[in-house]
């Protein structure tokens, strides 16, 4: 009989424990696809995050560490200057590992063109506490925190994370994608395999930030959560490549 | 003596560490430690080392975290308001059992405090350093000599048994040249099949981690841990005696105090006044026999220390507060002069008599 | 079984560092103990610098000299702050091209050495510190000039190689001032 889907090796057949609707799972799918078509599984370390995928050590076959909250490129700078020829190293992390409590982890690898992938995921919200504000929670979005709405006065606007890399002399690469349609899905993967080819060509900190849904902390069905995205999230945070360096280069 | 080279204590610590392997240091600058980054920033790269100045304390015990992932001997050094930022650090190192080398060449606190000598993080040194239950072995060095032997030790200990080894050292430790003997011999690291070296596709996967949602597994690892703590306690309790086979009265100190102590039993002991010294090198485990034993004869202890009274509670503890403890002390940056702790040793023997 | 307490002060960038590391270079070439500890933090941008150097038969206990058989002020502050430190039947070096005032104790032997202004018209105004080594060693009986050449070449870097024989002019200039 023919095999025409199956599970990536690079995941472990296990039942993920993210909420129904939930795009982790697609993320998780589209990171294990490259690594295995990469064929680097077997010198892969990816770092865990706190937050929604703390878990992800369980779901990786490859190898796996968990981190601090928001330290993850910090981790993952030292088990890439262990062994810079060999290490294949990603983070993933969400927006408040990310961008909140870790940005200054976030922005210095950036700075200093580590040479690893991170996969950002952002859904403008805290999961794993139960749906507080996150630093990339939309203005007047009500979460648990900020239960009138995000009041831009009063706590700010929200961090482009992408927009503000891209200031940088240092990253490789940075891209916004998301995962509510199949079309964006294949964008999707086609970043995230672009993110891990550019470590092992040597060409340093490459970023890709995925727009996701968190139905279960947006109050929404996931089909209403994955239509959200396109009428609230993405004019926020709009798609496409922030940055990239041998692109450019090459168009000169 | 020609075997000898005139080095800073935080000179040694660098050279030494290169010494037992260790080639990887991330830190990052402050007063009065700074000479460590400085000398593994000029030396690591002649040797296929790497050196990075991290963004942050918090940043380079992460650092620090990544690489002992991949079993490699690594470590970073601070002083007491870095090491408070690498607290989060030292417990998650803890939590996944990862050996490391951390130092401390501690500055008076709190808050910004001072940059002259202290010894006022003992407690946080010795109680584990971070949140949650757990040891860091402490070494407190006494001369430049051991500032070097015991960071060779410091990395042995580490990866015998998979946790930290704090070097306690001070201001002076860390500033003051004495000759140095680099001679050691290095004992090869222990295997470590827990690594997260990439599975080669040869083995099921590695993960490094402290995350137990289970309570039961979570308590499980925190009485297996214990155990191993026990035995280190046990075993590896390290201590200096000094004239206390016969003597009335006993001054506890380590690191600094205890060189300052040392002048101050010589010239009581010239006076007739029968005194010795204990000096723990080993901060955790507390070496606690030398005190039980000494407690049989002695009549009272001082406890001499560049804190407000924090070694006192071990002594306290090690005696079963059998034999009255008293506290001579100097702090922010201040050390007790030879004299002060002749004065308290003559108090005692007033009260011995 | 003998210990001498040095005591080094002056204002930063008079060489006060440096002229304690020789001392105790020197002193490991003569296979004693020796320790050296300075003063650190803001004190290096130019404020005092002082640092203490001891030379032992025996390992050395304490590393702070608070009480010094020899003191060596290179500036007015320093002798006005340590003056009184001194052992009685100490011995105190002043470079009195900066200290205009004697000594007001009469129980230790003080050397007035004008180590600056011999610096200066030596064509070597940096070598003050230099100097007054020069005569301290002299005054100790200690200046042989084998270990004196090898602790020079310590405490000098490769870099500056080429001052070693300056700097041993400037030592045999203080040694030689009466």
């Amino acid at each position: 009989m023919a095999v025409v889907f199956q599970k990536p090796h690079s995941l472990i057949d296990v039942p993920l424990h993210y909420c129904p609707g939930c795009t982790h799972g697609i993320v998780h799918r589209l990171v294990a696809e490259v690594i295995d078509e990469l064929g680097i599984e077997g010198r892969t370390i990816g770092i865990a995050p706190v937050g929604c995928s703390v878990m992800a050590y369980d779901y990786f076959n490859c190898d796996m560490i968990e981190a601090a909250h928001g330290r993850a490129p910090a981790v993952a700078t030292g088990v890439k200057r262990s062994d810079p020829e060999n290490n294949v190293v990603f983070t993933y992390q969400g927006d408040g590992d990310l961008a909140s409590i870790g940005m200054a982890e976030t922005v210095h690898a950036a700075a200093r063109n580590e040479n690893i992938t991170v996969i950002f995921i952002n859904n403008a919200i805290y999961g794993m506490t139960g749906g507080q504000m996150a630093p990339t929670s939309l203005p007047g979005q009500v979460t648990q925190t900020s239960p009138y709405g995000r009041d831009v006065n009063h706590c700010g606007y929200p961090v482009k994370v992408c927009e503000m890399l891209s200031e940088l002399e240092g990253p490789e690469y940075l891209e916004r994608v998301t995962v509510n349609n199949v079309k964006q899905v294949r964008n999707a993967k086609k970043a995230i395999k672009k993110a891990f080819q550019n470590q092992l060509d040597g060409k340093g900190f490459s970023l890709v930030e995925v727009i996701s849904s968190c139905p279960t902390n947006w109050g929404m069905t996931p089909q209403a959560a994955l239509k959200w995205i396109d009428e609230k999230m993405i004019p926020y945070y709009p798609l496409g490549c922030y940055k990239d360096r041998s692109a450019e280069k090459e168009a000169e | 003596m020609a075997d000898k080279v005139l080095m800073k204590g935080n000179e040694a610590i660098a050279e030494a560490a290169i010494i037992a392997g260790c080639r990887h240091y991330f830190g990052y600058p402050i007063t009065p430690q700074t000479e460590v980054a400085a000398y593994m920033a000029k030396k690591m790269p002649k040797i296929g080392g790497c050196f990075l100045q991290a963004e942050s304390e918090i940043a380079a015990i992460n650092m620090v975290y990544g690489v002992s992932s991949t079993g490699k001997r690594v470590m970073t050094s601070s002083s007491s308001p870095g090491i408070s930022l690498k607290s989060e650090g030292l417990s998650y190192l803890a939590g996944a059992d990862l050996p490391a080398l951390v130092v401390n060449v501690q500055r008076g606190g709190p808050g910004l405090g001072g940059i002259q000598p202290s010894q006022s993080d003992y407690f946080q040194a010795t109680r584990g350093g971070g949140h949650g239950d757990f040891h860091m072995i402490v070494l407190a060095p006494a001369s430049v000599q051991e500032m070097a032997e015991l960071t060779v030790k410091g990395f042995e200990l580490a990866d015998t048994y998979r946790m930290t080894s704090m070097i306690l050292a001070d201001g002076t430790m860390g500033q003051m040249m004495e000759p140095v003997s680099l001679d050691f011999d290095i004992k090869e690291a222990p295997e470590k099949p827990w690594a997260t070296t990439g599975t080669k596709m040869q083995r099921e996967h590695n993960i490094v981690n402290s995350l137990y949602l289970s309570p039961e597994k979570l308590e499980e690892t925190n009485f297996e841990r214990y155990e191993k703590y026990k035995y280190i306690e046990e075993n590896e309790a390290m201590y200096e005696e000094y004239m206390v086979e016969d003597a009335d009265i006993v001054v506890a100190a380590f690191g600094i105090a205890a060189r300052v102590s040392k002048n101050a039993v010589n010239e009581a002991r010239s006076r007739g006044i029968k005194v010795g010294l204990i000096r723990p090198i080993t901060l955790w485990p507390f070496p606690t026999l030398p005190f039980k034993k000494a407690a049989e004869h002695a009549k009272q202890f001082i406890s001499v220390e560049l804190s407000m009274g924090q070694m006192i509670e071990d002594v306290k503890l090690a005696t079963d507060c059998k034999v009255p403890v008293t506290l001579c002390n100097r702090v922010g940056g201040m050390i007790p002069s030879p004299e002060q702790v002749l004065e308290a040793i003559m108090e005692a023997d007033g009260g011995v008599k | 079984m003998s210990t001498k307490q040095f005591l080094f002060s002056g204002f930063g960038g008079q060489g006060i560092l440096f002229s304690g590391k020789l001392l105790a270079y020197k002193g490991l070439i003569d296979e004693k103990q020796v320790s050296w500890l300075p003063s650190y933090g803001p004190e290096m941008r130019g404020g005092t610098a002082s640092c203490s150097v001891i030379i032992s038969d025996d390992p050395v206990g304490s590393p702070i000299v608070s009480k010094p058989d020899v003191l060596v002020a290179m500036n007015l502050p320093s002798l006005d702050k340590y003056e009184d430190a001194v052992v009685p039947g100490g011995i105190i070096f002043a470079d009195s091209t900066l200290i205009e005032r004697k000594v007001k104790r009469d129980d230790v032997t003080v050397y007035y050495v004008p180590a600056t202004k011999l610096a200066n018209d030596n064509g070597t105004p940096t070598l003050a510190n230099i100097i007054l080594m020069g005569k301290i060693l002299n005054v100790l009986g200690d200046f042989d000039e084998t270990s004196v050449r090898a602790a020079l070449g310590k405490v000098i870097s490769a870099r500056h190689a080429d001052m070693l024989e300056v700097n041993l002019k400037a030592m045999q200039i203080g040694a030689d001032y009466e």
